[in-house]
């Protein structure tokens, strides 16, 4: 079956009105994904100038300091609450979830629509805040600093009290779908881990975003109203933003990591075309993720609460990691004596296990009183949240771009460029991260714009070359990565409906898929992962 | 509820009955979020409260006991309207459920007007959240003893403001459910609407029966 479905979602209709009222999951899910692309780019951006005035330890060679305090600022929000936290739910779940589920559409495809919308609406407001004149109060915007600094906090927190909408909007439709259209004979136990993940993401979703939308009003109405609940001089208390902000941020750092983990979990499983090892366990290990995520937030407050509080949240983070090490465990299990295929995904999935298995064991080091005393506002904070989060789910994410890039544009990208660009990107985030480590560990603080006069100042420039080097090769692999992704989908080599010889549902079903996804009825006959009981043949050569 | 009888159909879904429980679903997990909104206010509560409880307990003097619990009787009305409603639209009497649904509205405004008349009650004298707050010495107002007392009324607006806005979406719903049952859109084969209008309605009368005795009868 190796053609290019003509009628196909793409072009079933091509107005640009068509797109811009669809209730198509996929014509969605694909506006989320340039949408974060470009934020992506945009926060890359940031990143690279702030390296760039790094390379050397005065300050002002590139950017000024209130500029580097906006440009950290930025780099964080718009990471985190426009690219990472929409990317693999609302980009890549849009688009995969109904399929994998043998359904038409989510359960409320408006809502789905309004969600895109909002975002878009949030995102410009962010942009808004941008223009005039940026935040510099770091992407926490931490009490009492952020409700007396004259930079645009105000629009800005506007703009993540509206993002969280979005995102419970996408939350509420992916609770819906996966409990109430699952096709006929797919019970909650032959679901792909990536719908697992997807589940307990969306339950993050809906929990913990609210929170996060009361404590911008909170911050909002401090700093118009003065209404004394953060700020100190009103009667109010910093630290409880804190304990708020964070409520909702770590269990977002879930929101971020687990849909990632849900990718890992298929690209492993099909291309060792073997059995997923323990599959209960990892469906299980990723609810226990969601329900610790809750319990940990204290975890950022070590110097800034009661020993007590401190020693308790430090035991229940050591109990996140367990979790965590029972995937990697059973990922590396599936590994064990299969036939591995070292396609562009997997080279992402075996560069997720080594990056994510750093920055989960160096959290624990954070996760340990003592040591993060030490430790803490350090490099190696950064160094373990970007091994965590760009290393995890950015990793994930593109992995998975790459396995359903062909089920989304019906054609294949050039393997060997992808291959040259994924351990391009593996030799650049590590030349920039693992310095950071180094540095981290040996005092320098983060968010500084210059590190003149500290102790170990050339210990400190010498790794901070490096580190700016690294980043410059992680640009050049995105960069590659977008010329041949983009040659791809007009020249690109067809695909035919199933490039990876995968048993999910979404390979049933010609690519690229049709308006209703399926031509007819999709047939439960297999569990998701039963490379043990049958075989079927890749439809492009391997 | 058989498909053939539903003009509301949507052909995404395999049936009627599966169209009706995602909604409910949907409904529920959005009541979720809206409680772990309030859930924010009402910790913030807690610990304010903690740290100033005999700064609370006289502030909560100036606010009006009678006003409160009367607003309670009518939310609580209106919640059993509410209920009837959609009692009736189930067993396809759409005129009487029309009634009900327009005593809902009325019992709605009753409520905010008589929180109009509170709100206005303390701005008359300056009790008002923040830097807003400037009590004044009529005769009328209860002066209030203790740290802080600008937030508890930042705490009082901020949690019945919200509670407020959540009323005023309540009844452009309730609007809406009036001129769609008015045009006869409900009947027993399709009332998955006037379902979920009430089940937030009925969330916002259960905020309220926990704000009124946090704010109203403490001390």
């Amino acid at each position: 079956m190796r053609e290019y479905l003509e009628n196909n979602y793409l072009n079933d209709k091509t107005t640009i009105r068509s797109w811009l009222v669809t209730y198509d999951h996929k014509r969605i899910g694909l506006m989320y994904l340039f949408a974060i692309m470009f934020f992506f780019a945009v926060g890359g951006i940031l990143a690279l100038m702030m390296r760039l005035e790094l390379i050397t330890p005065a300050g002002g060679d590139l950017l000024d300091k209130n500029t580097y305090n906006v440009f950290y600022t930025l780099h964080g929000a718009i990471m985190i609450f426009m690219f990472i936290i929409p990317s693999v739910p609302a980009a890549m779940g849009n688009i995969i979830l109904p399929i994998m589920l043998g359904t038409k559409d989510v359960a409320f495809p408006k809502l789905n629509l309004a969600s895109w919308y909002v975002y878009v609406v949030g995102s410009a407001i962010g942009i808004f805040s941008i223009v005039s004149g940026g935040v510099d109060t770091g992407w926490t915007f931490y009490t009492p600093y952020s409700s007396s600094t004259d930079t645009a906090v105000m629009s800005m927190t506007f703009a993540v009290f509206v993002l969280g909408f979005s995102s419970i909007f996408t939350g509420i439709n992916f609770i819906v779908t996966i409990h109430k259209m699952r096709a006929p004979g797919l019970n909650w136990f032959s679901l792909p881990l990536f719908v697992w993940s997807l589940y307990a993401t969306a339950l993050i979703q809906i929990l913990a975003t609210p929170v996060i939308a009361v404590t911008m009003i909170l911050l909002i109405m401090e700093r118009t109203l003065q209404v004394g609940i953060f700020d100190p001089a009103m009667g109010g208390d910093p630290v409880l933003f804190q304990h708020f902000f964070w409520f909702y941020s770590h269990p977002a750092v879930y929101i971020m990591i687990l849909p990632g983990m849900g990718i890992i979990s298929e690209l492993i499983s099909t291309f060792s075309k073997k059995k997923i090892f323990g599959y209960t366990y990892i469906a299980a290990s990723t609810m226990a993720i969601a329900l610790f995520g809750f319990l940990v937030w204290g975890h950022h407050m070590f110097t800034s609460q009661s020993e007590f509080a401190a020693l308790i949240f430090s035991v229940i983070t050591y109990l996140t990691a367990l979790p965590s090490g029972v995937k990697i465990f059973n990922w590396l299990a599936t590994l064990y004596r299969a036939r591995i295929s070292f396609e562009a995904p997997m080279l992402y999935a075996l560069n997720f296990l080594l990056l994510f298995a750093i920055g989960g064991l160096t959290g624990i080091f954070l996760g340990t009183l003592s040591v993060d005393v030490m430790l803490h506002d350090t490099y190696f904070v950064v160094a373990h949240f970007h091994y965590v989060m760009m290393g995890g789910t950015v990793i994930a994410f593109l992995g998975g771009l790459h396995y359903w890039w062909p089920k989304i544009f019906g054609r294949m990208y050039s393997e060997k460029w992808a291959r040259i660009s994924a351990i391009m990107i593996f030799f650049g985030f590590n030349l920039t991260f693992i310095p950071q480590f180094i540095m981290g560990s040996l005092g320098m603080p983060r968010r500084y714009w210059q590190y003149d006069g500290l102790k170990n100042t050339d210990v400190f420039h010498f790794y901070h070359q490096l580190s700016t080097i690294g980043s410059w090769f992680i640009a050049l692999s995105f960069l590659i990565m977008l010329v041949y992704l983009i040659h791809s989908i007009k020249n690109g080599k067809v695909a035919g409906s199933n490039p990876w010889g995968a048993l999910t549902l979404e390979w049933q079903t010609p690519s690229p898929a049709p308006a209703h996804n399926f031509l007819e009825e999709p047939k439960i006959s297999h569990g998701p992962y039963d490379y043990d009981k049958i075989e079927i043949d890749r439809t492009i050569d391997k | 509820m058989s498909q053939d009888k539903n003009p509301y159909f949507q052909h995404h879904f395999v049936d009627s009955n599966q169209q009706y429980e995602s909604s409910k679903l949907g409904m529920w997990a959005f009541l979720v979020t809206e409680v772990l909104t309030f859930a924010g206010f009402f910790c913030a509560y807690a610990i304010y409260r903690m740290w100033n409880p005999d700064m609370f307990i006289n502030a909560h003097r100036a606010l009006d006991a009678t006003m409160g619990a009367t607003n309670t009787v009518v939310l609580i009305t209106s919640s059993l309207t509410m209920a009837l409603a959609i009692r009736y639209v189930q067993v396809n009497k759409p005129k009487v459920a029309l009634v009900h649904l327009v005593l809902t509205f009325i019992f709605a405004c009753t409520f905010l007007v008589i929180k109009y008349f509170e709100y206005e009650h303390k701005f008359h004298c300056g009790h008002l959240p923040g830097a807003l707050y400037s009590p004044q010495v009529y005769p009328d107002c209860v002066s209030i003893e203790g740290n802080n007392p600008h937030v508890f009324f930042s705490i009082y607006f901020m949690m019945t403001g919200l509670h407020g806005i959540h009323v005023v979406a309540g009844m452009v719903l309730i609007l809406w459910l009036i001129i769609r049952t008015y045009k006869g859109h409900f009947t027993s084969a399709y009332y998955t609407p006037v379902e979920m209008v009430g089940l937030f309605w009925h969330l916002v009368d259960l905020i309220w029966i926990y704000l009124f005795p946090l704010l109203y009868l403490i001390g």
